[in-house]
């Protein structure tokens, strides 16, 4: 076991684990913020996906010893972005969830991509969305959020 | 195990107490302080549950739905059929999950189930007289208020108007109405009064799906909670021989270790303060496993075998015309075609996961199940208890696809036993991500064979078929429901009942015992019988040289309308690009009936990096009136992305002495965003029918479309699934 200090969505959380501890376990458990998601374990699915130093990053094979002093911004903090706010807007504006179980990673993974590529291509949405999977199958409504999105960040001439 | 009353008497009873009465109560809910007000006679929490109407001092009207909602959408689309009758105001409408409880029962099937495509097809009629009637209610209480007649006074937006201006909220009205007899009959709207009904309406879970605030299963979290996970025996049916443990035991956190009864076999629970030291502690095991007398499958072995059987007429389920057509046939004029189907595991997003807690002569449950019954009962007996004597809590789940519908109940017994051991403490038993890609329950694989005689007319004038596969539901207490003179029709339905027009027709059936768990997955024996159908169709089309759409509706008989009319509508819709693909792009076509729905698809793919790449789909169907047919349209949109997990090259789960060669989603891949169609256009055939189910008809036509499309491009034809490198 050891004390590690977090930087979680804006605030100093202090947490003592065993360092081996996923940061998506310590979020889900220790923490008890349990929006992020666990789907796989090892990398593969992204619900577990969270931002952390501001990178896109699968939190279940991010052992806690690792995350250092680098911010770690989840779902819970979406609401007060304006971009995490603009996609979570468009999520539900094109009506995209189903299930919702991968959900708090698509918007992750999707507000890292417009945060870095404000206006994507097609391409652009495959390769930043590609590791994120959605067994419901919701990908056609993603792709038309995340542009739904862009166009009303882009709006104020950003 | 205890069968489920799932008879015929089952349901009359239940609808026997519907009407008289226990089917609406309405009652006022817990005051802003969260004190109960509880009316006189009247329930004052959801336990013991029979409301499914609740009406709160402050205008919110909270409709319990009774079935599992894992995406498809039904807390949405059954609270829109009530409150349309009811007249409520949209706005301040909310959906529950209901609990385990008899009124909740499909009123078809007689238990509380999600299956079937079943929820809105068998609860429109229902949720629509539970409106009216709670309505009547209201308005019932009003006239009294009024000292005026009910035909005075209307409705609207949850208010009831009366004469001379008067007016009262139901919220207003709620606890005189609940005093007033539920109506025997009520008179329902007309299609042209639906003011929800029929219209595009957005779910009221997005919200808290987008923000993380909602509560799945997994994310329960009680007072003095445990986490375990089992460590399951390495071949199904396995027993453990022997348990080192002191490693795993040193793990911080870990609280105890200990064998126990699967539902084949036996294995490991490690329980544990937390996930991750119960996940390390399992992973520091050593057990010695016992296999003597295991069958230990093997892929290969098996599909020689189902290869061996399949070449044997099996038990027949159609026999139709000329037995010997087939023989009559010219060589030149026969398609011979065999189809291997793998094994496929449904994989929800959600891991799976049950809570349980045992206080001795109580335990309650927490589970995101489509199969509450017959849960409830499993945890009932694995603690000694009767049902009544288990609070079964529905919890919001993460996908499912037919995997929290198990006949055994084979998770929900793990968990209480293991929280019968840790009595009066709350144990969430977990199954990590390789414990269920390993784990079984999948959708068993098929071999089929399939001998075609074409007549002089390009159409089939012959047709021998033999399909090779484990039974669903044989050995189960739901035999009896499809299992007939030794036949499963699930392993048949979309061959046996096709409607197409095939005079001379043999159909027969092997079904193997292995030693595999199986289940129905999404759509069930449509998965593999309409990849047959729509594969062989479409290749009788391009030999009789004919437009895969106008071959259809040739063959179709002509009372085959849920088809006819989508195979219509698709042509109009798809006018405009079908027959103008660039360079390198085909089209590809299907259609198929399932669960009282008809689809038709045509997709645009072209071959990329030795892969289909879908650029676009178009869907037309068929479902009687659309109740919320935004929800429709996502389900077809995003229905045949997980159709698409037949096509993905990692779409199998393989066997090798026994053990499943796959563990995750590195080696069990479904599709990601860039296997699935770029956009997808979902066109409804308008319709004043009763709504038929859309959850499972989506996924049966999007493979054949696609191997269609690229059989086009590449002139050879795919029966071998997973899709291998095109």
């Amino acid at each position: 076991m050891a004390t590690y200090q977090l930087n979680v969505n804006g605030e100093r959380r202090e947490v003592t684990v065993d360092p081996s501890t996923p940061l998506l376990w310590v979020l889900r458990e220790d923490l008890k913020m349990t929006g992020t998601k666990f789907g796989c374990g090892i990398s593969a699915c992204g619900a577990c996906t969270v931002h952390v130093g501001g990178v896109a990053t699968r939190s279940c094979v991010v052992p806690i010893s690792h995350v250092g002093d680098r911010p770690i911004v989840t779902i819970e903090a979406m609401a007060a972005d304006p971009v995490g706010r603009a996609v979570q807007n468009a999520w539900v504006e094109e009506d995209v969830v189903q299930c919702g179980y991968c959900q708090s990673g698509q918007i992750m993974a999707a507000v890292a991509l417009l945060k870095h590529t404000p206006r994507p291509t097609e391409q652009n949405i495959e390769e930043s969305m590609g590791g994120n999977l959605c067994r419901c199958g919701t990908y056609p409504r993603i792709r038309a959020a995340i542009k739904t999105a862009a166009t009303q960040l882009t709006k104020g001439g950003a | 195990m205890v069968a489920p009353a799932i008879d015929r008497r089952g349901f009359l009873r239940v609808s026997f107490a519907a009407a008289s009465g226990l089917l609406i109560s309405l009652y006022l809910h817990p005051d802003a302080l969260g004190q109960e007000a509880p009316m006189p006679q009247q329930q004052a929490k959801v336990y013991p549950p029979d409301a499914f109407v609740n009406i709160r001092p402050d205008g919110k009207i909270v409709i319990q739905v009774n079935r599992l909602e894992f995406g498809q959408g039904v807390q949405t689309a059954l609270p829109m059929v009530l409150a349309d009758e009811m007249d409520a105001d949209w706005a301040n409408v909310i959906g529950e999950l209901a609990p385990a409880a008899d009124v909740y029962k499909d009123p078809l099937f007689g238990i509380q189930i999600v299956g079937g495509s079943g929820s809105i097809a068998h609860s429109f009629t229902q949720y629509r007289e539970l409106g009216a009637k709670t309505r009547a209610m209201l308005i019932a209480a009003a006239a009294d208020r009024w000292n005026t007649t009910p035909d005075k006074c209307r409705t609207e937006a949850s208010v009831v108007h009366g004469p001379n201006g008067k007016s009262a909220t139901y919220a207003e009205l709620a606890a005189d109405a609940a005093r007033k007899p539920v109506p025997a009959k009520v008179n329902l709207k007309s299609a042209t009064e639906f003011k929800l009904v029929g219209k595009r309406v957005k779910r009221l879970d997005s919200r808290p799906k987008c923000n993380g605030s909602l509560k799945f299963g997994l994310d329960l979290d009680l007072p003095g909670m445990k986490v375990a996970v089992v460590a399951h025996p390495p071949v199904f049916g396995g027993r453990v021989k022997r348990i080192v443990d002191d490693e795993a035991r040193r793990v911080e956190g870990v609280r105890d270790i200990f064998e126990i009864p699967l539902a084949k076999g036996t294995g490991v629970a490690v329980v544990a303060d937390k996930f991750w030291p119960a996940k390390q502690a399992r992973s520091r095991l050593k057990i010695d496993w016992d296999l003597t007398g295991v069958e230990q499958p093997d892929s290969s072995e098996l599909w020689t075998r189902y290869r061996q059987l399949g070449n044997t007429a099996g038990l027949v389920a159609v026999n139709r015309g000329a037995a010997n057509a087939f023989d009559k046939i010219a060589a030149g004029d026969r398609i011979v075609a065999e189809y291997e189907f793998p094994f496929l595991a449904h994989t929800p997003m959600e891991p799976l996961n049950t809570t349980v807690r045992f206080d001795g002569d109580r335990g309650e449950a927490w589970a995101g199940s489509q199969f509450q019954t017959v849960d409830q009962i499993a945890v009932a007996e694995v603690l000694g208890l009767k049902p009544q004597q288990v609070t079964f809590h529905t919890e919001m789940a993460g996908g499912g696809f037919g995997r929290r519908a198990v006949t055994d109940s084979h998770i929900q017994r793990e968990a209480a036993v293991i929280a019968k051991r840790m009595r009066g403490t709350p144990v969430k038993l977990i199954w990590t991500r390789e414990d269920d890609v390993q784990g079984g329950y999948y959708r068993p694989m098929h071999y089929h064979r399939v001998e075609v005689g074409i007549g002089p007319d390009g159409l089939p004038a012959a047709w021998r078929h033999v399909v090779v596969g484990q039974s669903l539901l044989m050995g189960t207490p739901f035999e009896s429901f499809a299992v007939k003179n030794g036949i499963d029709e699930t392993a048949i339905e979309g061959t046996s009942d096709t409607h197409y027009n095939i005079p001379n027709m043999h159909l027969s059936v092997h079904h193997p015992k292995v030693n595999v768990p199986v289940l129905w997955w999404r759509s069930v024996g449509h998965t593999h019988n309409a990849f047959v159908m729509e594969t062989l169709i479409d290749e009788l089309a391009t030999r009789a040289r004919m437009d895969p759409i106008a071959y259809r509706r040739k063959l179709l008989k002509p009372d085959a309308k849920k088809l006819l009319q989508p195979l219509d509508l698709l042509d109009k819709a798809t006018s405009g690009w079908r027959n103008k693909l660039p360079r390198g792009h085909a089209l590809g076509v299907s259609c198929h009936e399932s669960f009282g729905t008809g689809v038709a698809c045509a997709v645009d793919v072209s071959i990329d990096n030795k892969r289909p790449r879908i650029h676009r789909a178009t869907i037309a169907v068929d479902c009687g009136i659309a109740v919320n047919p935004l929800s429709v349209e996502s389900q077809f949109q995003a229905g045949i992305g997980f159709g698409l997990t037949q096509l993905v090259p990692k779409g199998a789960i393989t066997l090798k002495n026994g053990m499943v060669e796959q563990r995750n989603f590195d080696s069990y891949a479904p599709p990601y965003i860039i296997d699935t169609p770029m956009t997808v256009d979902v066109h409804i055939v308008p319709s004043s029918e009763a709504p038929t189910g859309c959850g499972e008809p989506p996924v049966p036509v999007i493979s054949p479309a696609v191997v269609n499309a690229l059989a086009r491009l590449t002139g050879k034809r795919y029966r071998t699934l997973p899709l291998l490198n095109v």
